[in-house]
């Protein structure tokens, strides 16, 4: 196991590196962030001081080995539309996003599990059907529209609910709604399907005939081990999630991460962006190795099977 | 001789309703492959025959006609901001839509299927570097990197559609990865290889062909989500740029304008709710037809 560990932690770092070389050159190729910078009366010679102070002037080699030497002190650098350092921003918006997400995350994730348990154990019930529509209109609509809709109906028609600003809890109602949304049906889905499977086991006609209560069966033993399956797709649901934030962020003017990624992508402020796009990655790549490593812990034959 | 009397009467009851159900179930399974079907029929054929069926230039404006509301005779579906014909802009931008969903899938399900075969059929060092590239593709947030592209290469078709492939085949590479390395350890393969096949004849003349019924299956299903994401990307501005209608744009286009002229976001809006559902039910519908196992998907 420990072996398994550690390879899988290499690996890890290497695909980190791999992910700063590609976002570097991705964002180096976004073209010249001084055409946003500069103004009417710049001279050559300015905008050839600006490039110098914001670190872009010389070989690519050589940015590259600044970008590699300021990241391994920590150093993020200053946005480059903003005189703030890209921390503080981050420090900023981050928080904001959090307030969205972690709420978001659970409503979503409780709802899925309730409503996936009861349709598997009701199975082509009236409730089963209803979810499976949810599921399936879910996934068809897109999310932005279904928020503007919304907006259309809660905020603008019948004004109960407010679509700008942060303050009350009413506030929360609409993005979080927007965010459970965007994640509810793809993981109704999996813990339908998950449960179904295991619902058919031998071990579960076992409890069953043991004489445990159904509650027990179902929310004990069998929702365990249908919950496997969801867990595997834990990085394509954390994309999913970031995507969400990009969306909801933009359509209630939201300040965090997602609104700061598209503004600074859009006002190619490289330090902002770079930050962003590694802060992700980190994420990601921690993400998929403690699936693998959980994975693993609950079924041997990966272990051994891959190292 | 009175349990004689009732009895064939409660079966022939039953049995009568058991027929209707089947009847009312393989009528509503019609439904679900019709219906999808004819939207998809009208879907390219509007996409193709866009530029005769609008009934005004899809671009033309008429800032006397601003937000006339649906129902306005010669504006069926009413104006944009712009007093641009939402009915024109709608058919227009089935073409994106399609378009886009379409190149993405084959560039997406090629690149796919290669990395794929040649992981699965070679293994080894090959299988297990393709397969974290695959991970992390799959992880990625694909609108981070949408965002980076768009702006790199300025927002325009050929940036979606790269940007959509970029993280795309990955989904393709995982599901031909597992076909294929159970096609590996079949009999024939192994007597090709004794016959002398090379490894390129044998993933290209003995494993591709067996992949290609979850190819097809997955490409359809991946029609609904490639519209959706175009859509979305457009919706944010770093898709299709501005006068070219795409039913995202669209949307965003009247979210400033929410109290006065609800339609110019509501109706592309159904749009890409009706295609996506549509794309989805045949794919479930494919799927169930060759592949059952793959119900999982």
């Amino acid at each position: 196991m420990l072996r398994f560990i550690t390879i899988r932690f290499l690996q890890s770092i290497v695909a980190f590196f791999g992910i700063m070389v590609l976002v570097f050159f991705l964002v180096r190729l976004s073209g010249d962030p001084t055409v946003f910078l500069r103004s009417t009366t710049s001279t050559p010679e300015s905008i050839d001081l600006l490039r110098h102070k914001l670190g872009i002037d010389g070989s690519l080699g050589k940015q590259f080995w600044i970008y590699l030497k300021d990241y391994s002190k920590g150093d993020f650098g200053d946005s480059y539309t903003q005189q703030r350092s890209v921390i503080k921003m981050v420090e900023q918006a981050l928080p904001n996003t959090l307030k969205l997400g972690i709420p978001s995350f659970f409503i979503g994730m409780v709802l899925a599990l309730f409503l996936g348990v009861l349709a598997a154990t009701r199975r082509d019930s009236f409730f089963d059907n209803g979810v499976k529509f949810i599921a399936v209109l879910g996934q068809a609509l897109p999310g932005f529209w279904v928020a503007i809709m919304a907006v259309m109906i809660f905020s603008v028609r019948w004004r109960i609910l407010p679509a700008q600003g942060m303050n009350s809890l009413a506030n929360y109602v609409l993005p979080v709604g927007t965010m459970v949304f965007f994640m509810l049906p793809g993981m109704m889905r999996l813990v339908r399907s998950g449960m179904l499977d295991v619902l058919d086991s031998e071990y579960i006609k076992l409890a069953r005939i043991k004489g445990l209560s159904e509650n027990k069966v179902i929310w004990k033993h069998a929702l365990r081990n249908a919950l496997i399956t969801p867990l595997t797709t834990a990085g394509m649901l954390f994309a999913g999630i970031v995507g969400g934030a990009v969306f909801t962020e933009n359509i209630f003017n939201w300040p965090g991460m997602g609104r700061l990624a598209l503004e600074s992508t859009m006002g190619r402020d490289f330090p902002v962006v770079q930050t962003i796009a590694l802060i992700v990655a980190i994420m990601v790549l921690g993400m998929n190795f403690l699936v693998d490593i959980t994975y693993a812990y609950v079924d041997p034959q990966i272990r051994y099977q891959k190292s | 001789m009175q349990t004689q009397m009732t009895a064939p009467k409660t079966v022939s009851k039953t049995k009568s309703k058991h027929e209707a159900s089947i009847r009312r179930r393989r009528l509503t399974q019609n439904l679900t492959l019709i219906i999808p079907a004819a939207i998809f029929i009208i879907l390219i054929l509007t996409a193709i025959f866009a530029p005769w069926l609008e009934p005004l230039p899809y671009d033309k404006t008429d800032l006397v006609a601003r937000w006339a509301p649906p129902g306005t005779p010669g504006h069926l579906l009413g104006t944009d901001a712009l007093g641009r014909d939402v009915l024109s802009r709608v058919i227009y931008g089935a073409r994106v839509s399609l378009s886009v969903s379409l190149m993405v899938i084959f560039i997406t399900a090629f690149v796919g299927t290669a990395l794929g075969i040649l992981s699965g059929y070679l293994g080894g060092n090959v299988d297990s570097v393709i397969m974290r590239i695959t991970d992390i593709a799959l992880s990625f947030p694909g609108l981070l990197l949408a965002m980076l592209l768009a702006v790199s290469l300025g927002p325009g078709f050929f940036t979606v559609v790269l940007a959509l492939s970029v993280l795309g085949w990955a989904g393709y590479t995982r599901l031909v990865r597992g076909a294929s390395l159970q096609i590996r350890n079949s009999d024939y393969v192994a007597q090709a290889r004794v016959a002398g096949a090379s490894p390129w004849r044998i993933m290209f003349v003995h494993i591709f062909p067996n992949v290609v019924n979850p190819l097809i299956i997955i490409m359809t299903m991946a029609v609904g989500m490639m519209i959706l994401a175009e859509s979305g990307m457009s919706y944010l501005g770093i898709g299709i740029p501005q006068p070219t209608p795409s039913w995202g744009s669209m949307v965003s286009d009247g979210r400033n304008y929410l109290d006065t002229a609800y339609w110019i976001s509501l109706f592309p809006g159904i749009c890409i709710a009706l295609v996506v559902l549509s794309g989805n039910f045949l794919g479930d519908w494919l799927r169930d037809k060759m592949d059952p196992r793959l119900r999982q998907l």
